[in-house]
């Protein structure tokens, strides 16, 4: 399990300090921002936030996974709770829609903390099952306290408030420019942190535990490190979510939503930088286009799976790294 | 006459036995998963959905065939087994040598696709199937009142999983399963051929499904989803149990469904959680599971 | 330039080749509901089914009404189905949702309809939140709610000599609110409630349940459930001997599909609340079986012929209004009183509450049966001004002094 992502990820193939690969990342950044202005223009801005808070949840999960090497089957607990805290302080405390979401993420941090503590106590598919267990009771949790998740109902009618208490968010246009910076701003840590010494370490504990221990790195602490920041910034990704919809829902905890995301990381390309936000507008946008099939929702769905295990095993953005052969 | 903790012991032996039986469900299912984990190193997602259509095929047999549960409770694992052994070869086989995500995430997608086409078959809210004649009824056993296809249920149950133990542990077989278990490369060695024991391990695996799925079919609701929520459980059970471990799935399951059947009766709202809570624990004091060994 | 006069033009050919209107109105409703999960046979694709035969029976077209009808999956979702409602008020130009089973999307889809001020009418949703402290004036709840429900079963049930009461209770916030709702019915008429017992949602068995229900010695045990809990529990009860044993399973929430599904066989002489039944009367039978040629040989639920009812009504409300403007609209449908051969005469309340009788059925015995759907007879007949929460009762603030 934890070899995983050293023998699919293309990051592999090519040394990490190659001057090419910098300059295409730079240029991809560009081009990620470029298409962030033109996007409400173009496409519906409601879609394009629900894309980017979904590609940040997998952008967190894959820095856990690609990078860390550590397969978590129970992220939903963070992204869902965080999306319950931003959502209860901002309908019944009044919170602003910023601090509603710093409490979110920071609700999201600490479950992680505690959680992560657990968890990487153990490797492989027990760190797995551990995480999926936690999850399951915070879904529970969520059910038994209709106080304060609304049971089923969820947190509805969430208002979107004012941004520092000025700027009104309830137009989609105007919110949307504060979804795109939280997503960027993820997105550029991410990638910092990727290429920092805590990231190269981070990847070494993955590739070879042992051998880093015997470096002189504790392990535990870098996984736990990373295990927090995923948790932190799934909890984000949540907590913009619950302000977009303004709804915070028991869906948001289930253990579908922790497959939900593995599937978008693996579809985009695991271990990839840019892969879990082209997974995550396949996914996204396959749900939201399927939805008039009605029932072959789910046979399109499957097949979709079936045939990237089969065929496309890398994931689209590793198919195409592997053809330029340049790490994404 | 004593009670503990407001509940009448009459009633808590009712309820352990019931919670028995439940667990023999979870005996069932989580021995075919241990199977094909042990050998072909897969979390077979499938599993539910093989389930489901053990049940659905009872189903066909009676409606379309005329065939009754006896003659489904044999052709249904035979069936069902026979299309898992299709899917070995033509798509686990592919993915043999990559990791488990890989194997979780076809399986995944296959239980979409089985489900997703019974759905459009047959609707989600369920078909009828009643339970056989002769054992129909029940025995006021004084304490309870246990329905005789309860009754069989345990019975069947234990017996299945048992002989597939002494198929597995006691047989020549079963040595040979043991053997690609443990080195692969060194039994295809000696002659033994291992991707044909890989073939019929994933299909006897399913057909154990199918088979929990056959005598599940009189108790409850026969629909495309009913096996979607229980493989979540069942992996718990397989987990705790020590994975890939036989007599781990089988003593796990029985004995989780009766821990389950008690917080069923001291606090029901928590029934569904309590099997994650017992395998958080087994996790951090028994990190390979209750049975398995440590790797 | 040119493109714009020829449509321009065609608009206008288009207007005068319809001469019964002057002004050509096109009206966009969306199905909005359950098409691959629980409740994807009582609603689904019928529902759509139940909306197209509504235009063509109102003969639309002829009436400068021009009529397009999508649908879509809301997976019992409120995140799902909250997003669709956005998309298609937004950007697809839907005028009006239609059906919405599962309260918890209905309600996400109400606040939204209200946000954008298009129409709602939900024909599959049992809250009866949705004209209480949920109301607004662009949703109207058509088919049947909790209260309806509790007041049916409750009630009859109680009167016919069921006054001790044990509940199996789904354990979410539905389940809660059917419980308490039924509770109150029943204390109400001079029954008892011996106990209760959580059941975790979903749930496959619940034989655990069923024992503590009959070791709870209550005439009736109430269902506080709905779709597969409902279907195991009633499963496993006759299993276990008890309605054998001379206790009755009263269902909460059942539909025609729950007791096809299960069987007569397993069902018999379960009693439940629905308002409207195919095998009713003359009306009732002949759009049926126009309904289930279309539907693969499946009756209606009362869900699908309340989209069918309450889609019939939008349009005539747009038809008086002569404008499809949301607030004209509901004002009309408020005003002109309801009447269509599945519901009989009605009315739309102020607080968006549509007023129809409900109907106690007991599920027939498999030798009472005469083939595949005659599932049903009635016992009582409930009127509207009973089964419904009463004005001065509602926490609705459009009602509200």
């Amino acid at each position: 399990m934890t070899d995983l992502a050293s023998t699919d990820a293309p990051a592999a193939i090519v040394t990490e300090t190659d001057d090419g690969a910098a300059r295409l990342h730079r240029n991809l950044f560009i081009a990620i921002a470029v298409a962030l202005v033109i996007a409400p223009f173009v496409a519906y801005p409601v879609f394009v936030m629900k894309v980017l808070c979904f590609a940040l949840f997998a952008l967190a999960f894959n820095l856990l996974l690609g990078y860390g090497g550590l397969l978590s089957f129970g992220h939903a607990a963070y992204f869902g709770m965080a999306s319950y805290v931003s959502a209860y302080t901002a309908k019944n405390w009044g919170l602003t829609p910023e601090l509603a979401i710093l409490l979110g993420t920071a609700v999201g941090a600490a479950l992680g903390l505690v959680f992560g503590a657990l968890a990487i106590r153990r490797q492989g598919i027990y760190f797995a099952m551990i995480t999926l267990a936690l999850a399951q009771m915070v879904f529970f949790f969520s059910l038994q306290t209709p106080g304060f998740t609304g049971g089923e109902d969820g947190i509805q009618a969430v208002p979107r408030g004012k941004l520092l208490g000025l700027i009104d968010l309830a137009d989609d246009r105007v919110l949307y420019w504060l979804v795109a910076a939280i997503f960027m701003g993820g997105l550029l840590l991410i990638y910092r942190v990727i290429h920092s010494p805590f990231g190269q370490v981070c990847k070494a504990i993955r590739d070879n535990e042992p051998r880093a221990i015997s470096l002189g790195y504790r392990a535990s602490q870098y996984k736990l490190m990373v295990f927090v920041l995923s948790a932190t910034l799934a909890g984000l990704a949540g907590a913009t979510k619950a302000i977009v919809f303004q709804l915070a829902s028991l869906t948001d905890v289930y253990w579908t939503m922790s497959g939900e995301v593995v599937l978008m990381t693996l579809v985009g390309g695991l271990g990839t930088v840019f892969g879990p936000i082209v997974g995550a507008i396949v996914i996204v946008a396959m749900q939201n286009y399927l939805a008039t099939l009605g029932a072959w929702v789910t046979v399109v769905q499957g097949v979709i799976f079936v045939l990237c295990v089969l065929l496309f095993r890398e994931g689209i953005v590793g198919v195409i790294s592997k053809a330029i052969r340049k790490p994404l | 006459m004593f009670e503990l903790l407001g509940v009448p012991p009459q009633a808590l032996f009712g309820q352990v036995l019931l919670g028995l039986i439940n667990g023999s469900f979870y005996a069932i299912l989580s021995l075919g998963l241990a199977v094909i984990f042990g050998l072909l190193n897969i979390i077979n997602f499938t599993h539910g959905a093989q389930y489901m259509m053990g049940a659905f095929v009872a189903w066909m047999c009676l409606n379309y065939l005329g065939l009754n549960y006896w003659a489904a409770l044999l052709l249904a694992p035979i069936i069902v087994g026979a299309t898992g052994i299709a899917v070995e070869r033509l798509l686990l086989k592919r993915i043999a040598h990559l990791d488990h995500l890989y194997g979780l995430l076809l399986t995944f997608g296959l239980a979409l696709i089985i489900q997703g086409l019974f759905r459009n078959q047959y609707g989600s809210s369920g078909l009828p199937y009643a339970i056989p004649p002769q054992l129909a009824g029940g025995k006021n056993l004084g304490f309870m009142f246990l329905p005789n296809y309860r009754a069989w249920v345990i019975v069947a149950s234990l017996v299945v999983c048992l002989s597939t133990w002494f198929l597995i542990e006691k047989t020549r077989l079963g040595a040979y399963l043991r053997a690609a278990t443990e080195n692969p490369t060194l039994t295809q060695a000696f002659g033994i051929n291992v991707p044909l024991l890989v073939t019929l391990t994933y299909g006897f695996g399913v057909a154990l499904a199918a088979f929990a799925g056959v005598l599940a079919a009189p108790i409850y609701s026969v629909n495309p989803n009913m096996g979607g929520d229980l493989i979540i459980v069942v992996f718990a059970v397989v987990v705790i149990g020590g994975m890939g471990s036989i007599m781990g799935a089988i003593v796990t399951g029985f004995s989780l469904g009766l821990v389950e059947g008690l917080t069923k009766v001291f606090y029901p709202e928590g029934a569904a959680t309590v099997i994650f809570v017992i395998m958080v624990l087994v996790l951090l004091v028994k990190p390979a599971g209750l049975f398995g060994r440590p790797a | 330039m040119k493109l714009k006069m020829f449509l321009a033009a065609s608009a206008l050919a288009a207007v005068m080749a319809s001469p019964a209107l002057a002004q050509q109105i096109s009206v966009k409703a969306g199905v909005l509901n359950d098409r691959s999960g629980l409740y994807a046979d009582l609603s689904g694709e019928g529902s759509v089914i139940a909306a197209r035969m509504a235009v063509e029976d109102f003969k639309a077209a002829d009436k400068g009404i021009k009529v397009e009808i999508v649908s879509a999956d809301h997976q019992n979702k409120p995140d799902v189905g909250s997003t669709i409602a956005r998309q298609w008020y937004d950007q697809d130009g839907v005028d009006l949702i239609l059906d919405v089973p599962t309260s918890s999307v209905a309600l996400a889809v109400s606040q939204i309809t209200k946000e954008k001020n298009k129409v709602h009418i939900n024909s599959g949703a049992a809250t009866s939140d949705l004209t209480g402290k949920a109301c607004n004036a662009n949703t109207i709840h058509w088919t049947y709610d909790t209260y309806a429900l509790a007041q049916g079963t409750g009630g009859a049930m109680v009167k016919a000599g069921g006054d001790t009461w044990f509940f199996l209770t789904a354990d979410y916030a539905f389940g809660h609110a059917l419980e308490r709702d039924t509770a109150a019915v029943v204390t109400k008429a001079g029954g008892k409630v011996l106990g209760a017992v959580r059941t975790p949602f979903p749930g496959t068995d619940f034989s655990s349940f069923l024992l503590q229900a009959q070791a709870s010695k209550a005439k009736v045990i109430g269902l506080a459930n709905a779709g597969g809990d409902t279907i195991n529990s009633i499963k496993q009860a006759g299993e276990f001997g008890i309605v054998a044993g001379g206790q009755k399973l009263a269902g909460l929430l059942v539909f025609l599909t729950d007791v096809h599904s299960l069987g007569l066989q397993a069902a018999q002489g379960l009693v439940l609340t629905e308002s409207f039944y195919w095998d009713t009367n003359e009306g009732t039978r002949a759009w049926s079986d126009r309904f289930s040629k279309l539907n693969g040989g499946k009756r209606p639920t009362m869900v699908q012929a309340g989209v069918y009812s309450g889609m019939l009504h939008y349009l005539k409300a747009v038809e008086a209004a002569k404008s499809k403007d949301a607030a004209a609209v509901v004002a009309k449908m408020k005003e002109l009183p309801t009447d269509d051969p599945l519901f009989g005469k009605g009315s739309v309340r102020a607080d968006g509450r549509k007023m129809h009788d409900m109907y106690l059925f007991e599920v027939k015995k498999p030798s009472e049966s005469k083939g595949p759907w005659d599932y049903y007879k009635q016992v009582a007949v409930l009127p509207a001004d009973q089964a419904f929460r009463p004005l001065s009762e509602s926490e609705c603030p459009l009602v509200k002094k």
